[in-house]
């Protein structure tokens, strides 16, 4: 048994980091006030940006190409989810109708992009992340094998990032006014906060964080751009940001959650004491408790009070 | 109707095309081969089969449409018409494989069943939004997954095909194909489907405007409070609302997987479900709009990988132009804006009356 759960932890903790950052991202926009399901769609042009910008430029930059290959999976999310946080704020549209809109196009277009460029709907690309011992700590018993033996540099990054973004949220007047927006704009308006350039600023950074997910999935586990990119990761992360009750250290604990069931789900024919188990069950699980999470939250709900309602400074 | 009201989502099919347009010439394409090339791929220009193929596309996305509308008419936004067709097609599909009987029956059965499946399926998000008041957007996209994951499940187990990602084919006593159809349509797979769907539109028509029903169901999604305080019974409205929406959309999985497809892939969800919220959005969620815009979007996805084989631009061009249809139809404040700009300049240069 230890030796599954030694084998099953770093694949989870590798699948965990890319879900956790998107749902992360998720936080940030919803905090705000923006119902944002375009995560999945925002995750797929990190994804695609990545791997187009690392296959073209590792000739020249060797390994450094897929930190660059990162940053421009953030930058493109940041820049296509302006789409959202136009139509969604500035527009006041249906926030449901805008992310889904996001999801579709995102879809379509990186693919389309992906048959223009290279003829075929597949990006791969040569080099990515490797999986290393982290020095000193993978030697620690117990822990050190679970959670530093095989592991990516990404996962440190997103977890210095979660890290950052709580203190941020919590501990400065950013993250205040930012959840203030989420929780009653009119009353953060009267105290002279800029409501929609807030919602602007918390829509962009889901945007970032979920197309640095897009990456950081192409550059460990994936390893090429394709249609299957779009299996509804983003969607998973938007169950995890429920489950997580809108707050960056149940958002952690939520994606970890997820992340060993859907590794579970998806190892479990290798392992023999796993073998019998119906996938079934570890592939529905994130949304199945997510579902009964809701019911138990249902008495004192949990989420942002204003998410998903476009400010209209004219109403009160 | 109000006139405003119709020339928004056509301002936004335009403006789309005009995008997807754009999009091809910066990748290098020439749009108007593109464009003719998908109306001939649909069947404008007079083939008859490949008009067929646009009617069998329009039939599912009529009833996607129609379940999406329908939730919207009653207050509730059903994102999960992808996961309840899903639903209903593999209990059809299911009940194609497995048992044998005589053609007529078969098929009624498989179809019905598939209905029943999609309503159980929107059962659940109508209860636990009646009773915890649990927003039907989140639990509709949880329903969408569990149900994606539950045939990925129980498509091998039950009725595994010769691929290991999709089931084997239906008998041919449970398909809505006919062979009338088939030989009118010269070899389109368009089916029986066809007609439920255009029942469909006229019965929730009747529903929504002739029957005190659903005059209630419409009453407790303008103000829940106002029908409650009326005496009606918003908590079954609302998850006889969601079931509706869902059977629509379990009939929606019956046309497709076992009048198209024959059998069910894994892993997917279908595109029509999603594609349904755009088809309600811009026929404005009544009945009639609906089937106009669905045959719109049947004949662009029925023509788009003609027009990628003929004219290598990839066929993703389609959801592109339907994506950025919604952004438009969604954005209507910036186009109503433009409206009464060009409105006032075009009084203007009338000027001096």
């Amino acid at each position: 048994m230890w030796d599954i759960i030694t084998n099953i932890v770093p694949l989870a903790l590798a699948y965990t980091a890319p879900l956790l950052i998107i749902a992360l991202g998720g936080l940030y926009s919803e905090r705000s006030g923006v119902v944002n399901i375009g995560l999945e769609g925002l995750m797929g042009i990190g994804a695609f940006t990545s791997a187009l910008v690392i296959s073209k430029t590792a000739g020249n930059l060797g390994h450094t190409a897929v930190y660059v290959g990162l940053l421009a999976a953030a930058l493109a999310g940041g820049i296509f989810s302006v789409l959202h946080a136009f139509a969604s704020v500035t527009m006041r549209s249906d926030q449901v109708v805008s992310g889904t809109a996001i999801n579709i196009l995102s879809a379509a277009l990186t693919v389309y992009l992906a048959r223009s460029l290279t003829g075929s709907a597949n990006i791969q690309i040569v080099s990515g992340f490797i999986k290393r011992d982290v020095p000193v700590l993978s030697k620690i018993p117990v822990i050190g094998p679970l959670f530093f033996r095989e592991a990516y540099i990404t996962t440190l990054i997103v977890f210095l990032i979660v890290v950052f973004s709580w203190f941020i949220l919590y501990y400065r007047p950013f993250g205040l006014r930012l959840r203030a927006c989420g929780e009653n704009p009119q009353a953060a308006d009267s105290l002279g906060i800029n409501v929609l350039k807030m919602r602007y600023i918390g829509v962009i950074i889901s945007g970032v964080l979920a197309g640095l997910g897009g990456g950081i999935v192409i550059t460990t586990y994936s390893g090429e751009f394709s249609p299957l990119v779009y299996s509804g990761l983003g969607f998973l992360a938007l169950a995890a940001l429920i489950f997580g009750k809108w707050n960056p250290w149940g958002v952690v604990g939520a994606s970890l959650f997820f992340g060993l069931a859907k590794t579970v789900a998806d190892m479990s024919k290798l392992f023999e004491g796993l073998k019998g188990m119906p996938n079934i069950i570890f592939n529905t699980f994130p949304y199945v408790v997510t579902l009964v999470a809701l019911v138990l939250f249902s008495k004192n709900a949990a989420g942002p009070k204003a998410a998903g309602e476009p400010y209209d400074p004219g109403k009160r | 109707m109000n006139k405003k009201k119709i020339i928004i989502p056509l301002l936004a099919v335009l403006l789309g095309f005009i995008t997807g347009a754009i999009v091809m010439i910066l990748t290098g394409h020439n749009p108007i081969e593109a464009y003719s090339a998908l109306l001939k791929g649909a069947g404008l220009f007079g083939d008859v089969k490949r008009f067929g193929d646009t009617l069998l596309n329009m039939t599912t996305l009529i009833l996607t449409g129609l379940s999406v509308a329908f939730a919207f008419r009653t207050g509730l936004f059903n994102i999960g018409a992808a996961g309840q067709m899903l639903m209903g097609g593999f209990v059809a599909v299911l009940i194609g494989v497995k048992f044998n009987l005589p053609p007529f029956i078969h098929v009624t059965i498989a179809t019905i069943t598939a209905v029943l499946a999609g309503a159980a399926w929107g059962y659940i998000p109508g209860l636990l939004k009646a009773k915890f008041r649990i927003h039907e957007v989140v639990s509709t996209i949880m329903m969408n997954y569990i149900a994606m994951w539950s045939v990925y499940y129980l498509v091998p187990k039950y009725i595994p095909g010769s691929f290991s990602t999709e089931s084997k084919a239906i008998n041919t006593s449970a398909s809505l194909r006919t062979e009338w159809l088939t030989n009118l349509f010269k070899g389109s797979y368009v089916n029986l489907g066809l007609f439920l769907a255009l029942i469909a539109v006229l019965l929730i028509w009747w529903i929504l405007e002739k029957t005190t029903f659903g005059y209630e169901l419409k009453a407790v999604g303008f103000n829940l409070h106002a029908s409650q305080y009326a005496g009606m019974k918003v908590n079954r409205n609302m998850i006889l609302s969601m079931m509706i929406s869902g059977a629509l959309a379990g009939l929606a999985g019956a046309t497709y997987y076992i009048g198209y497809a024959n059998n069910i892939k894994i892993g997917v969800l279908p595109s029509q479900g999603y594609d349904g919220i755009a088809v309600a959005l811009l026929g404005l969620n009544s009945p009639f709009g609906v089937a106009l815009t669905a045959l719109l979007f049947g004949f662009m996805n029925a023509g788009r990988l003609f027009m990628q084989s003929s004219t290598s631009v990839p066929n993703e061009l389609v959801p592109i132009i339907i994506a950025i249809i919604i952004f438009f139809a969604a954005t209507s404040l910036m186009l109503e804006t433009w409206l009464k700009k060009s409105e006032k300049f075009f009084k203007k240069s009338e000027g001096g009356k």
